[in-house]
């Protein structure tokens, strides 16, 4: 807490009372400031003495990603008058991107593309097996992917900006502040400024990737903002976090065939359901990812390599560190909302990752920003109401595990048995509440494909699936989401689980 | 397909207290019972297909369906895949050979593999099999001949008759017998079928062109009427307009009406157009028969048991049960009439038949909203009721279908046609819209379909399944999207990520 407040004012003692971002003071300063008036006048700040007569929208959207957009594009259907101010303040690198926010550019979508370059590596490789006559070792090249990748994201961009023009949603790419009530000012890259009114706003900003403040972090690290435009193939990186970030990019540059190491603080995917975490770790680590455990890096500098051969000389080698964001804390600027997303500020509300204490997943800030919409503009009551999907231990469930049955299984891909790989490293498990009719509460698989099993039972779990509807369901055979419909072996039982084939 | 035991004396008769005759699979679940405390034998013998096939324990799915299916799907998928890894920036030579000699042997391999892991099993849980014919002699003696001729007999308190089926030869059709094959041959032939002309329009017919053409073969299709019958029919149209635009040539409403062998070895067969009554020919390598299956009932000798069999089907008749027309003798699986002919639901009723006979349950099988999915190159899954099942059962006003045109994110930098990519859940319209049924055409379309399965068996409103948090990016998603309704009229297809 200290360090942040170092960032925020040179004072060192505590109590340091800030009202509406502004340093007052400590006890001293704010009794003064009382006396004097001060304080009241700044408490009143936003109150109805300084309204506009008119506003030029009915919403302004600060931040033109998945939540604002799905606000945008369901408030102009109820013929508001709507702006998205959209702006990507540039990395420490110098990396940009246009509309659509993390997910589109820096975030889902090349990751899940790249992610699919790594699989097509192993499907090289598995297709040899089935008779294919590929070469036994393919080269793979960074920039073609990324290139490929970056185009996609490119026809995105594009998409968003034809829907919004469509929809008559004005479009600003420009960076949003406010000035005072109802009133936001938007400059440019070039520096122009303009100032707008609004009956209301709507702040999805988002977030960034947090550097870890060590000598050097700036200079010669990148972040997942920049490894997806990344003009050149990273080499042999390291990355430091344990993240769901860390692990996804670390798993598609292992992939591709670089030599890949995460540093980790402490656990995997804190958060996340601990035996799954470990067995990811495990995987990736027989799969060719070094982990270097209980370790954080202090500081980064340049080495100067030159590797000559008799042909060429490779200029400019650097070892490239990548920092992914770890966690974060109340500290860092949150936004608090209540269950209808609206801040302390009557008219000004948040969605998404900018949320406090909020899932940060690209279809719940645009489910929150279509309802909010809705319940602005179509006196609709409906609020984000979240299935759990995302595996959380029982512990953080509220249950003990004496109340829950757990069932779980290994299993094997079929397609996994041809090229001979990862037999019993599958892994699948219910979490069931005794005390409720062994009600499923929990969904856990480790396998291919997982987004695509696991939404279905999401659904299901809707709906109070029990172990009992589960037992009962037919499967469908030959796949791997079948093996829900059989567990039968508890983790209390301590029987084997191991498979050995159909 | 028999019982029969090596007997201590001549004579003597064993008594077991359950045998089993068919595939091992569903066998080994009514071995379930032999954990019970009973003794079981399986009685399990593979008659050789026309060509000369035979394979060993587990049945159909394990040897000459299901698995080496999926397997030779597979090895198709992977083709697209090299393809595909090129825009991803893999440096591959493209075009890239197959060789059908070195997958078989892979997939053969496998399947022993199971074949061997099924007898362990069965040895496991003190299962004795005999890998002998067996036809009844009365309604508790059943007698076996080995391969070799020798005869045995075998008694029981109760007998399971789980027998499945076997692809049918259009025996009318000159040559048919002769020198086409089916899918009890494909998966272990030893050298590339060729240039192929598979004949039906079964699920069968579709997956095995699916496959053939995806690994680079020449594969023709003939169509008598409509593509996978019983199927929503919508669905089905997409499934070969995909094929059709990946390679397969079809042949609608055409049958064949002679397979001629030509001297160089090569087969020419000759087909009638129904709608202009033409004639036309062409030369494969091979015909591949799939045009239905029949139940292994006729070497039996039911009729010296008393089980009875439905006339027009052949297949046994049994109740909600199992049991047949002998209150001793049960049916199940492939064999027995009005059952899905399905592997999943072969082995759980297997299951609880033993359940039933030796544990002390009374549960029975629920054949309702059970999922399935067609592995042809762009997989269809589905569960429930088709669009014009659900039409049918409660009129056009009174059910509400959404729809929609989406793309796999893999496939935009593949440049991969995603036309045919589908999804349609058929509800009620009154509120709040109970889903009757969901199909899906896309990747992986039975990993998609399980989950929302089981939603759908607990009753899942469309309000729920939309309630639904999606799983970003992913295909499945795009069920828990669905917002455009077929009635509304409104363009389908899905832009963007919201």
């Amino acid at each position: 807490m200290e360090a942040a407040l170092s960032e925020l004012t040179p004072e060192a003692d505590v109590p340091v009372v800030f009202v509406k971002q502004r340093k007052i003071g400590g006890h001293g300063s704010i009794l003064k400031a009382y006396q004097e008036g001060r304080l009241q006048k700044l408490l009143k700040m936003n109150d109805s003495e300084d309204l506009p007569e008119s506003y030029d929208y009915d919403l302004v959207i600060i931040g033109g990603g998945s939540g604002g957009l799905a606000a945008a594009k369901e408030a102009a259907k109820y013929d508001k008058k709507v702006m998205v101010l959209d702006f990507v303040t540039p990395t420490p690198l110098g990396t940009r991107w246009g509309l659509g926010g993390t997910c589109v550019n820096v975030g889902c979508i090349p990751k899940k593309l790249m992610h699919q370059a790594a699989l097509l590596g192993q499907a090289l490789r598995d297709s040899r097996n089935y008779g294919w006559e590929v070469e036994e070792t393919v080269k793979h090249d960074w920039e073609k992917m990324t290139e490929a990748v970056q185009n996609h994201i490119g026809s995105l961009n594009w998409g968003y900006r034809v829907a919004l023009r469509e929809k008559k949603v004005v479009y600003e790419n420009a960076y949003g502040q406010f000035i005072g009530p109802h009133r936001i000012k938007a400059t440019n890259n070039k520096g122009k400024e303009k100032i707008y009114s609004a009956e209301r706003f709507l702040i999805a900003t988002g977030e960034r990737p947090r550097y870890l403040g060590i000598p050097g972090d700036k200079e010669y690290c990148i972040s997942s903002d920049d490894l997806f435009s990344l003009p050149y193939c990273p080499g042999k990186t390291l990355v430091v976090g344990a993240s769901y970030v860390a692990l996804e990019c670390a798993g598609f540059l292992a992939g591709i065939g670089l030599d890949v190491t995460v540093m980790v603080r402490s656990i995997l995917l804190r958060g996340f359901d601990q035996d799954m975490a470990n067995k990811i770790g495990e995987h990736m680590e027989e799969h060719g990812v070094k982990f270097i455990r209980q370790f954080v890096p202090i500081k980064v500098s340049r080495v100067a390599c030159r590797f000559v051969d008799s042909i060429l000389m490779l200029k400019g080698k650097k070892r490239v560190v990548l920092m992914v964001a770890a966690s974060f804390s109340a500290l860092t600027g949150k936004i608090p909302v209540t269950d209808e997303e609206q801040t302390n500020v009557p008219y000004i509300y948040a969605i998404g990752d900018v949320l406090e204490d909020k899932l940060e997943l690209t279809p719940v800030a645009i489910q929150a920003g279509r309802l909010l919409a809705q319940r602005l503009y179509a006196g609709s009551t409906v609020k984000v109401r979240l299935t759990s999907f995302v595996s959380l231990p029982s512990g953080i469930m509220g249950l003990s595990c004496l109340l829950a049955n757990v069932y779980h299984s290994y299993f094997w891909p079929l397609e996994w048995t041809v090229p001979s790989r990862d037999n019993n490293k599958c892994y699948a498990k219910v979490v069931c509440n005794i005390k409720d009719n062994e009600r499923v509460v929990g969904f856990h698989v480790l396998g291919p494909n997982a987004g695509e099993v696991t939404q279905g039972f999401a659904a299901a779990l809707k709906c109070g699936l029990t172990k009992k509807q589960l037992d009962n369901t037919i499967g469908i055979h030959p796949v791997c989401a079948e093996v829900f419909t059989t567990l039968s072996v508890t983790k209390r039982s301590g029987g084997s689980i191991l498979q050995t084939g159909c | 397909v028999a019982m029969a035991a090596a007997l201590r004396g001549p004579g003597a008769r064993f008594r077991w207290r359950l045998a089993a005759a068919g595939g091992a699979r569903v066998a080994a679940r009514v071995a379930a019972a032999a954990q019970l405390g009973r003794r079981v034998a399986v009685v399990d013998y593979v008659e050789p297909s026309p060509r000369g096939t035979r394979w060993g324990l587990g049945g159909t799915c394990v040897n000459v369906g299901c698995i080496p299916k999926k397997l030779m799907h597979q090895a198709a998928l992977l083709g697209g895949m090299i393809r595909d890894a090129r825009h991803y920036g893999w440096e591959v030579a493209q075009p890239v050979q197959h060789s059908w000699r070195k997958m078989a042997e892979a997939v053969q391999n496998h399947v022993k593999s199971l074949n061997w892991g099924h007898r362990v099993q069965l040895q496991d849980r003190k299962v004795k099999y005999f890998n002998v014919k067996a036809s009844f002699v009365n309604e508790h003696t059943v007698c076996g001949v080995t391969k070799d001729g020798k005869e045995t007999l075998l008694s029981a308190d109760n007998i399971v008759i789980a027998t499945g089926g076997r692809p049918r030869y259009p025996t009318h059709i000159e040559g048919a017998l002769e020198y086409g094959i089916t899918s009890d041959d494909i998966f272990w032939l030893k050298e590339s079928p060729g240039k192929t002309l598979v004949v039906g329009a079964s699920y069968v017919a579709l997956e095995c062109a699916g496959f053939l053409t995806g690994i680079g073969l020449d594969t023709t299709v003939m169509i008598r009427s409509i593509p996978l019958r019983g199927f929503d029919q919508q669905m089905s149209s997409l499934v070969t307009e995909h094929m059709a635009s990946h390679g397969t040539r079809f042949l609608r409403g055409c049958t064949p009406s002679q397979v001629r062998r030509l001297p160089a070895g090569r087969l020419q067969v000759t087909w009638e157009d129904r709608t202009s009554g033409k004639e036309d020919t062409d030369t494969f390598d091979t015909v591949l028969w799939a045009v239905g299956r029949v139940p292994e009932t006729r070497s039996l000798n039911l009729e010296k048991s008393g089980v009875k069999t439905s006339p027009d089907s052949q297949k046994i008749l049994v109740d909600s049960r199992d049991a047949t027309s002998v209150p001793h003798i049960y049916a199940i699986g492939d064999v027995a009439e009005g059952r899905p002919e399905l592997t999943p639901t072969a082995i759980m009723a297997g299951r609880l038949l033993a359940q039933r006979l030796f544990g002390q349950s009374a549960a029975l099988m629920d054949y309702d909203n059970v999922p399935t999915t067609v592995f042809t190159p762009l997989e269809y899954g589905c569960v429930g009721l088709s669009e014009e099942e659900a039409v049918a059962r409660h009129g056009q006003e009174h059910v509400e279908v959404y729809h929609a045109y989406y793309k796999p994110l893999e496939f935009t930098v593949a440049e991969r046609d995603a036309s045919q990519c589908y999804i349609k859940m058929v509800c009620l319209r009154e509120p709040p819209q109970l889903v009757l049924g969901l199909h899906f055409l896309g990747p992986n379309a039975g990993e998609v379909t399980q989950g929302f399965a089981l939603g759908i068996r607990c009753g899942a409103s469309y309000a729920q399944v939309m309630r639904t948090v999606g799983i970003h990016p992913t295909c499945s998603e795009e069920v828990v999207r669905l917002r455009i309704s077929k009635r509304s009229g409104l363009d389908p297809t899905v832009t963007g990520c919201g």
